[in-house]
């Protein structure tokens, strides 16, 4: 590598660092709130009422079965012509936490009923109530169980944060792909960005590793 | 109002179109040791199971202590409860499962302690206190920290029944309690009941295990296909059987 890129990278370390700023928070903002979502969604699925069940069973499956850059674009051309207006980073975080809700919901759901349904006896027989039963007896467990998955998730969502780019976003890969066009030296920045992906999903997955670990059971 | 613990009155429950308690009617007194015997399917684990409304029962009354369990009459219709009102009435009953069903993120003391926290709103020194007394009574005070997960078969067991037994309730179900574990862990759990019996606590036993009915019961129920089909002391019952099925039935028990 000559030392023509790393001059580049030096003169663009502000647009890369912020870019690199506004990917994680899309990231944080997305995963943080489909997740909140997606536990509702799990706990529809999982206890709701049939009707209820039918409604937001048919969500996760819309959402699933949609492509994220097609919600992305929806989320933001299509809701401008029924009157919400959103900015292209509002608008993209809505589309990824819609997206990140459905898969969290189905994670959340798969976790809950894979707890033996002889939990759910054991703390209705010493009397708690349904909320306390979820809250001491069934969330606890299914956390366990949905973690994994999970991190995976939040993997999934960094890297669908480039989509973003698409909309106008200025996030890792916008600023990247600008620099690109300016000094022509693709091979070098994109392999840079990956890099930089690269470091914050690793981030995550020993992050998840960690709590793994933290919250193992003894046995 | 009667001093009767326990009043099942025509008791039914169907799943579906398969009717499993076809009018089942009993009384127990206080400090009554019931053992309920029968073949499997007779719906013996199903009746237990309708006195702490973990089943839902569509005709019939079930009354602890005079309260009416599960559902309640309003103009004339009849109506479950309020969930929350259920669950204080599950409160009335302590119950031990098959499968022990003991919370695996908890310690043993933690498994006891929860519902004394959070149902019986003590403080955790107080609720602690307790657990650790009821695990001492069981055997296990020196596992109280271990996870279920380090427990064997026949210990989980013992912990859970201290887990029901320390909500202090009026009436202690065990369903099957020793059919999950190996042989030899069998003696530990009936002696931990047989000590409860001693003390006078009012329990009902569903069991497969009939020289402990024998021993420790009062008083025996005979389930088959959905009725009473036969009921007495032990001595009775076991020794001098007045019905066909129920002969048939000790005939191939173990009992002998």
């Amino acid at each position: 590598m000559d030392f023509a890129f790393l001059d580049q990278l030096w003169l663009a370390r502000l647009p890369l660092i912020k870019g690199l700023g506004v990917s994680i928070s899309i990231s944080f903002l997305s995963i943080a709130v489909g997740t909140v979502l997606g536990i509702f969604v799990g706990l529809a699925l999982t206890y709701g009422y049939t009707p209820m069940q039918w409604l937001v069973r048919g969500y996760t499956d819309f959402i699933r079965g949609t492509p994220v850059l097609v919600l992305v674009l929806a989320s933001y051309y299509v809701l401008s012509t029924v009157g919400v207006e959103l900015g292209p980073f509002q608008a993209g975080i809505l589309a990824l936490a819609v997206f990140c809700s459905s898969h969290v919901g189905e994670l959340v759901r798969g976790a809950l009923q894979s707890i033996p349904k002889g939990q759910t006896e054991a703390a209705k027989a010493i009397g708690l109530t349904f909320s306390q039963t979820f809250a001491y007896v069934l969330g606890p467990q299914a956390l366990r169980q949905a973690l994994p998955a999970w991190v995976n998730t939040a993997a999934e969502m960094v890297k669908a944060s480039t989509l973003l780019s698409i909309i106008g976003v200025g996030e890792l890969l916008l600023r990247t792909q600008e620099l690109i066009s300016r000094t022509f030296m693709s091979l070098e920045f994109y392999f840079f960005a990956g890099f930089l992906y690269f470091v914050i999903n690793y981030s995550i997955e020993r992050f998840g590793r960690y709590v793994e670990r933290k919250t193992a059971v003894p046995s | 109002m009667t001093n009767n613990l326990l009043e099942i009155r025509d008791l039914h429950k169907r799943y579906g179109t398969v009717e499993v308690l076809k009018g089942v009617d009993c009384t127990m007194r206080q400090g009554e040791v019931i053992s309920i015997i029968g073949s499997s399917g007779s719906g013996k684990t199903t009746m237990l199971r309708c006195i702490n409304m973990l089943e839902e029962f569509q005709g019939g009354t079930i009354s602890i202590d005079g309260q009416e369990i599960g559902y309640e009459m309003v103009n004339g219709v009849r109506r479950r409860k309020r969930e929350k009102d259920i669950a204080r009435q599950r409160a009335l009953t302590g119950m031990a499962f098959q499968q022990f069903n003991l919370f695996p993120h908890m310690t043993a003391a933690g498994n006891v302690a929860l519902g004394l926290v959070k149902v019986k709103k003590m403080s955790r020194d107080e609720a602690e206190a307790i657990a650790e007394k009821w695990l001492d009574r069981v055997g296990l005070l020196s596992r109280k920290d271990h996870y279920p997960g380090q427990l064997s078969g026949g210990q989980q067991q013992r912990v859970a029944i201290a887990r029901a037994i320390a909500m202090n309730p009026k009436l202690m179900l065990f369903d099957e309690v020793t059919s999950a574990l190996d042989p030899e862990l069998v003696n530990e759990v009936l002696q931990v009941i047989k000590g409860l019996a001693e003390d006078g606590m009012s329990m009902l036993l569903v069991t497969h295990e009939m020289r402990f009915a024998y021993e420790v019961s009062s008083r025996v129920i005979f389930m088959n296909q959905g009725r009473i089909g036969e009921e007495g002391n032990p001595r009775e019952m076991f020794l001098k059987p007045k019905t066909e099925r129920l002969t048939d039935f000790l005939k191939t028990s173990s009992f002998n």
